[in-house]
Protein backbone atom coordinates (compact mmCIF):
# COMPACT_ATOMS: atom_id res chain seq x y z
CA UNK A 1 0.00 0.00 0.00
CA UNK A 2 1.21 3.47 -0.88
CA UNK A 3 0.22 6.68 0.87
CA UNK A 4 0.15 9.55 -1.57
CA UNK A 5 -0.20 13.22 -0.69
CA UNK A 6 -0.95 15.57 -3.54
CA UNK A 7 -0.50 19.29 -2.94
CA UNK A 8 -2.28 21.62 -5.28
CA UNK A 9 -1.76 25.35 -5.33
CA UNK A 10 -2.67 28.20 -7.61
CA UNK A 11 0.12 29.19 -9.96
CA UNK A 12 2.08 32.31 -9.17
CA UNK A 13 0.32 35.15 -10.94
CA UNK A 14 -3.15 33.65 -10.59
CA UNK A 15 -5.20 35.75 -8.21
CA UNK A 16 -5.63 33.88 -4.94
CA UNK A 17 -8.67 35.63 -3.50
CA UNK A 18 -8.89 33.18 -0.57
CA UNK A 19 -5.23 33.70 0.28
CA UNK A 20 -5.58 37.47 0.15
CA UNK A 21 -8.63 37.50 2.39
CA UNK A 22 -7.03 35.10 4.87
CA UNK A 23 -3.96 37.34 4.88
CA UNK A 24 -6.11 40.35 5.78
CA UNK A 25 -7.86 38.37 8.52
CA UNK A 26 -4.52 37.30 10.02
CA UNK A 27 -3.37 40.88 9.90
CA UNK A 28 -6.41 42.08 11.79
CA UNK A 29 -5.71 39.41 14.42
CA UNK A 30 -2.36 41.02 15.04
CA UNK A 31 -0.11 38.83 12.91
CA UNK A 32 1.61 41.74 11.25
CA UNK A 33 4.70 39.91 10.05
CA UNK A 34 2.94 37.75 7.43
CA UNK A 35 4.27 38.53 3.97
CA UNK A 36 1.95 36.39 1.91
CA UNK A 37 -0.77 33.75 2.28
CA UNK A 38 -1.59 31.22 -0.40
CA UNK A 39 -4.46 28.77 0.02
CA UNK A 40 -4.18 25.42 -1.74
CA UNK A 41 -5.51 21.95 -1.20
CA UNK A 42 -4.22 18.62 -0.02
CA UNK A 43 -5.52 15.39 -1.48
CA UNK A 44 -4.58 12.12 0.24
CA UNK A 45 -4.78 8.86 -1.62
CA UNK A 46 -4.29 5.27 -0.52
CA UNK A 47 -3.04 3.34 -3.55
CA UNK A 48 -2.85 -0.42 -3.67
CA UNK A 49 -0.09 -2.49 -5.29
CA UNK A 50 2.39 -1.65 -8.01
CA UNK A 51 5.90 -0.32 -7.85
CA UNK A 52 6.79 3.21 -6.77
CA UNK A 53 7.37 4.11 -10.44
CA UNK A 54 3.97 2.80 -11.47
CA UNK A 55 2.24 4.67 -8.66
CA UNK A 56 4.11 7.84 -9.54
CA UNK A 57 3.10 7.53 -13.18
CA UNK A 58 -0.52 7.04 -12.13
CA UNK A 59 -0.50 9.99 -9.74
CA UNK A 60 0.97 12.29 -12.37
CA UNK A 61 -1.69 11.17 -14.83
CA UNK A 62 -4.46 11.75 -12.26
CA UNK A 63 -3.14 15.24 -11.54
CA UNK A 64 -2.98 16.24 -15.17
CA UNK A 65 -6.39 14.79 -16.02
CA UNK A 66 -8.49 15.62 -12.99
CA UNK A 67 -6.94 16.56 -9.66
CA UNK A 68 -5.31 19.77 -10.87
CA UNK A 69 -6.08 22.17 -13.69
CA UNK A 70 -2.73 22.98 -15.32
CA UNK A 71 -4.13 26.29 -16.62
CA UNK A 72 -4.31 27.71 -13.10
CA UNK A 73 -2.70 25.22 -10.73
CA UNK A 74 0.66 23.60 -9.95
CA UNK A 75 0.90 20.27 -8.17
CA UNK A 76 3.46 18.38 -6.11
CA UNK A 77 3.18 14.94 -4.59
CA UNK A 78 4.83 12.71 -2.01
CA UNK A 79 4.63 8.92 -2.17
CA UNK A 80 5.34 6.80 0.88
CA UNK A 81 5.23 3.03 1.24
CA UNK A 82 3.12 1.80 4.14
CA UNK B 1 -33.44 21.04 -36.44
CA UNK B 2 -33.21 20.21 -32.81
CA UNK B 3 -31.81 21.77 -29.65
CA UNK B 4 -30.54 19.75 -26.71
CA UNK B 5 -30.23 20.79 -23.07
CA UNK B 6 -27.76 18.68 -21.12
CA UNK B 7 -28.67 17.65 -17.60
CA UNK B 8 -25.82 16.86 -15.25
CA UNK B 9 -26.36 15.98 -11.62
CA UNK B 10 -26.49 19.44 -10.04
CA UNK B 11 -27.59 21.39 -13.11
CA UNK B 12 -30.22 23.90 -12.01
CA UNK B 13 -30.77 26.21 -14.97
CA UNK B 14 -31.70 23.35 -17.26
CA UNK B 15 -35.44 24.07 -16.94
CA UNK B 16 -34.88 27.77 -17.67
CA UNK B 17 -33.00 26.90 -20.88
CA UNK B 18 -35.68 24.42 -21.88
CA UNK B 19 -38.41 26.99 -21.16
CA UNK B 20 -36.61 29.66 -23.21
CA UNK B 21 -36.24 27.34 -26.19
CA UNK B 22 -39.57 25.55 -26.00
CA UNK B 23 -42.02 28.10 -24.63
CA UNK B 24 -40.51 31.36 -25.82
CA UNK B 25 -38.60 30.56 -28.99
CA UNK B 26 -40.92 27.66 -29.95
CA UNK B 27 -38.16 25.45 -31.31
CA UNK B 28 -37.84 21.68 -30.93
CA UNK B 29 -35.83 20.86 -27.82
CA UNK B 30 -34.97 17.65 -25.99
CA UNK B 31 -33.26 16.80 -22.74
CA UNK B 32 -29.84 15.20 -22.98
CA UNK B 33 -28.96 13.09 -19.94
CA UNK B 34 -25.31 13.26 -18.85
CA UNK B 35 -24.88 9.55 -19.53
CA UNK B 36 -25.95 9.86 -23.14
CA UNK B 37 -23.10 9.01 -25.49
CA UNK B 38 -24.42 10.31 -28.80
CA UNK B 39 -25.70 13.67 -30.00
CA UNK B 40 -26.81 12.48 -33.41
CA UNK B 41 -29.68 14.56 -34.76
CA UNK B 42 -28.94 17.65 -32.67
CA UNK B 43 -27.92 21.01 -34.12
CA UNK B 44 -27.25 23.02 -30.98
CA UNK B 45 -26.38 21.90 -27.45
CA UNK B 46 -26.87 23.93 -24.27
CA UNK B 47 -24.77 23.25 -21.19
CA UNK B 48 -26.85 24.96 -18.49
CA UNK B 49 -25.86 26.67 -15.27
CA UNK B 50 -25.85 25.04 -11.88
CA UNK B 51 -23.45 23.32 -9.54
CA UNK B 52 -22.56 20.09 -11.30
CA UNK B 53 -21.36 17.47 -8.84
CA UNK B 54 -21.58 20.06 -6.07
CA UNK B 55 -18.67 21.99 -7.60
CA UNK B 56 -16.44 19.45 -5.85
CA UNK B 57 -12.70 19.55 -6.55
CA UNK B 58 -13.06 22.48 -8.98
CA UNK B 59 -16.08 23.93 -10.75
CA UNK B 60 -16.90 21.79 -13.78
CA UNK B 61 -14.01 19.38 -13.19
CA UNK B 62 -16.09 16.26 -12.57
CA UNK B 63 -18.82 17.02 -15.12
CA UNK B 64 -16.12 17.38 -17.75
CA UNK B 65 -15.66 13.59 -17.56
CA UNK B 66 -19.36 12.72 -17.87
CA UNK B 67 -19.99 10.35 -20.79
CA UNK B 68 -21.93 13.08 -22.62
CA UNK B 69 -18.86 15.32 -22.74
CA UNK B 70 -17.02 12.98 -25.10
CA UNK B 71 -20.02 13.37 -27.41
CA UNK B 72 -20.07 17.17 -26.89
CA UNK B 73 -16.37 17.44 -27.78
CA UNK B 74 -16.93 15.33 -30.89
CA UNK B 75 -20.04 17.36 -31.80
CA UNK B 76 -18.13 20.66 -31.40
CA UNK B 77 -15.20 19.40 -33.45
CA UNK B 78 -17.62 18.63 -36.28
CA UNK B 79 -18.91 22.22 -36.15
CA UNK B 80 -22.03 21.76 -34.01
CA UNK B 81 -23.09 24.77 -31.96
CA UNK B 82 -22.37 24.48 -28.24
CA UNK B 83 -23.28 27.15 -25.71
CA UNK B 84 -22.23 26.91 -22.06
CA UNK B 85 -23.87 29.27 -19.62
CA UNK B 86 -22.29 29.94 -16.21
CA UNK B 87 -21.46 26.47 -14.89
CA UNK B 88 -21.73 25.31 -18.52
CA UNK B 89 -18.95 27.80 -19.38
CA UNK B 90 -16.85 26.37 -16.54
CA UNK B 91 -17.39 22.84 -17.87
CA UNK B 92 -16.33 23.96 -21.38
CA UNK B 93 -13.04 25.39 -20.10
CA UNK B 94 -12.35 22.29 -18.02
CA UNK B 95 -13.04 20.17 -21.11
CA UNK B 96 -10.57 22.24 -23.12
CA UNK B 97 -13.21 23.35 -25.64
CA UNK B 98 -12.54 26.93 -24.55
CA UNK B 99 -9.23 28.33 -23.28
CA UNK B 100 -8.58 29.63 -19.77
CA UNK B 101 -10.36 28.93 -16.51
CA UNK B 102 -12.91 30.46 -14.16
CA UNK B 103 -11.74 31.04 -10.63
CA UNK B 104 -13.14 32.44 -7.40
CA UNK B 105 -14.57 35.96 -7.73
CA UNK B 106 -12.01 38.56 -6.69
CA UNK B 107 -14.38 39.80 -3.98
CA UNK B 108 -14.99 36.21 -2.76
CA UNK B 109 -18.75 36.79 -2.65
CA UNK B 110 -21.34 34.93 -4.62
CA UNK B 111 -22.73 37.67 -6.87
CA UNK B 112 -26.34 37.62 -8.00
CA UNK B 113 -27.45 40.77 -9.79
CA UNK B 114 -28.39 42.45 -13.04
CA UNK B 115 -25.27 43.16 -15.07
CA UNK B 116 -24.51 45.07 -18.23
CA UNK B 117 -22.26 43.53 -20.85
CA UNK B 118 -21.06 44.88 -24.17
CA UNK B 119 -21.15 42.78 -27.32
CA UNK B 120 -17.61 42.80 -28.70
CA UNK B 121 -18.13 40.61 -31.73
CA UNK B 122 -21.37 40.30 -33.69
CA UNK B 123 -19.88 38.02 -36.30
CA UNK B 124 -20.76 34.82 -34.44
CA UNK B 125 -23.72 32.41 -34.52
CA UNK B 126 -24.63 33.62 -31.02
CA UNK B 127 -24.57 37.39 -31.48
CA UNK B 128 -25.57 37.98 -35.10
CA UNK B 129 -28.77 39.78 -34.09
CA UNK B 130 -26.94 42.25 -31.84
CA UNK B 131 -25.66 45.65 -32.84
CA UNK B 132 -21.98 46.36 -32.74
CA UNK B 133 -20.96 47.31 -29.17
CA UNK B 134 -24.57 46.90 -28.03
CA UNK B 135 -25.04 46.97 -24.27
CA UNK B 136 -27.17 44.13 -22.95
CA UNK B 137 -28.62 43.74 -19.49
CA UNK B 138 -28.25 40.11 -18.47
CA UNK B 139 -28.20 38.80 -14.90
CA UNK B 140 -25.20 37.07 -13.40
CA UNK B 141 -25.22 34.59 -10.50
CA UNK B 142 -21.90 33.01 -9.66
CA UNK B 143 -19.19 32.54 -7.08
CA UNK B 144 -16.52 31.50 -9.53
CA UNK B 145 -16.77 33.71 -12.58
CA UNK B 146 -13.40 35.40 -12.60
CA UNK B 147 -11.96 34.60 -16.02
CA UNK B 148 -8.26 33.80 -16.02
CA UNK B 149 -5.85 32.84 -18.77
CA UNK B 150 -2.16 33.55 -19.25
CA UNK B 151 -1.14 36.73 -21.04
CA UNK B 152 -0.43 34.97 -24.29
CA UNK B 153 -3.91 33.43 -24.35
CA UNK B 154 -5.59 36.77 -23.55
CA UNK B 155 -3.65 38.41 -26.39
CA UNK B 156 -4.65 35.62 -28.74
CA UNK B 157 -8.33 35.96 -27.73
CA UNK B 158 -8.17 39.71 -28.37
CA UNK B 159 -6.41 39.29 -31.69
CA UNK B 160 -8.82 36.64 -32.99
CA UNK B 161 -11.89 38.54 -31.75
CA UNK B 162 -12.81 35.60 -29.54
CA UNK B 163 -13.91 37.85 -26.70
CA UNK B 164 -17.63 38.08 -27.35
CA UNK B 165 -18.92 39.83 -24.22
CA UNK B 166 -17.24 42.19 -21.79
CA UNK B 167 -18.56 43.52 -18.49
CA UNK B 168 -19.31 47.21 -18.84
CA UNK B 169 -21.26 50.00 -17.16
CA UNK B 170 -24.72 51.06 -18.38
CA UNK B 171 -23.13 53.36 -20.95
CA UNK B 172 -20.97 50.62 -22.37
CA UNK B 173 -17.72 51.75 -20.78
CA UNK B 174 -15.31 48.95 -19.94
CA UNK B 175 -13.71 49.73 -16.60
CA UNK B 176 -12.51 48.11 -13.41
CA UNK B 177 -15.59 49.48 -11.60
CA UNK B 178 -17.85 47.75 -14.12
CA UNK B 179 -16.08 44.43 -13.60
CA UNK B 180 -18.04 42.46 -11.00
CA UNK B 181 -15.67 39.56 -10.41
CA UNK B 182 -12.12 40.48 -11.38
CA UNK B 183 -12.17 38.78 -14.80
CA UNK B 184 -9.12 39.61 -16.90
CA UNK B 185 -9.93 42.12 -19.66
CA UNK B 186 -13.50 42.29 -18.23
CA UNK B 187 -14.24 39.03 -20.04
CA UNK B 188 -17.83 37.83 -19.63
CA UNK B 189 -17.99 35.48 -22.62
CA UNK B 190 -15.64 33.98 -25.20
CA UNK B 191 -15.83 31.69 -28.19
CA UNK B 192 -13.43 29.20 -29.67
CA UNK B 193 -11.50 30.13 -32.77
CA UNK B 194 -14.08 28.63 -35.12
CA UNK B 195 -16.92 30.48 -33.31
CA UNK B 196 -19.13 27.43 -32.82
CA UNK B 197 -18.46 27.06 -29.09
CA UNK B 198 -19.55 29.92 -26.84
CA UNK B 199 -19.16 30.21 -23.08
CA UNK B 200 -20.56 33.05 -20.97
CA UNK B 201 -21.09 33.73 -17.29
CA UNK B 202 -24.27 35.86 -17.66
CA UNK B 203 -27.60 34.05 -17.97
CA UNK B 204 -29.46 35.00 -21.18
CA UNK B 205 -32.11 32.36 -20.43
CA UNK B 206 -33.09 34.38 -17.36
CA UNK B 207 -33.97 37.51 -19.30
CA UNK B 208 -36.15 36.51 -22.19
CA UNK B 209 -39.40 38.22 -21.21
CA UNK B 210 -40.18 41.77 -20.12
CA UNK B 211 -41.63 40.51 -16.86
CA UNK B 212 -38.17 39.21 -15.93
CA UNK B 213 -36.76 42.73 -15.91
CA UNK B 214 -35.09 42.47 -19.30
CA UNK B 215 -35.56 40.54 -22.49
CA UNK B 216 -32.08 41.22 -23.83
CA UNK B 217 -31.26 37.53 -23.52
CA UNK B 218 -33.62 36.83 -26.41
CA UNK B 219 -31.05 38.33 -28.76
CA UNK B 220 -28.71 35.42 -28.09
CA UNK B 221 -31.46 32.89 -28.84
CA UNK B 222 -32.67 34.82 -31.89
CA UNK B 223 -29.11 35.03 -33.17
CA UNK B 224 -28.79 31.24 -33.06
CA UNK B 225 -32.08 30.87 -34.97
CA UNK B 226 -31.00 33.42 -37.55
CA UNK B 227 -27.73 31.54 -37.98
CA UNK B 228 -29.63 28.35 -38.75
CA UNK B 229 -32.07 30.15 -41.05
CA UNK B 230 -29.15 31.53 -43.03
CA UNK B 231 -27.79 28.03 -43.32
CA UNK B 232 -31.21 26.90 -44.53
CA UNK B 233 -31.71 24.63 -41.59
CA UNK B 234 -35.42 24.56 -40.85
CA UNK B 235 -36.11 26.10 -37.50
CA UNK B 236 -39.56 24.62 -37.06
Amino acid sequence: MWAVKVNIELKKGVLDAQGKTTHKALHSLGFHNIKEVRVGKLIELQVEGGSREEVERQVKDMCLKLLANPVIEDFKYEIEEQ
Amino acid sequence: MKFGVVQFPGSNCDLDCYYALNDIMHVPVEWVWHKQESLDGFDCIFLPGGFTYGDYLRVGAIARYSPVMTAVIDFAEKGGLVIGICNGFQVLTEAGLLPGALIRNECLHFICKQQTVRVENIDTPFTGMCQKKQVLQIPIAHGEGCYYADKETINRLEKNNQIILKYCDVNGNISKQANPNGSLSNIAGISNKTRNVFGLMPHPERCIEDCLGSDDGRLIFESILMYFEKKNILVK
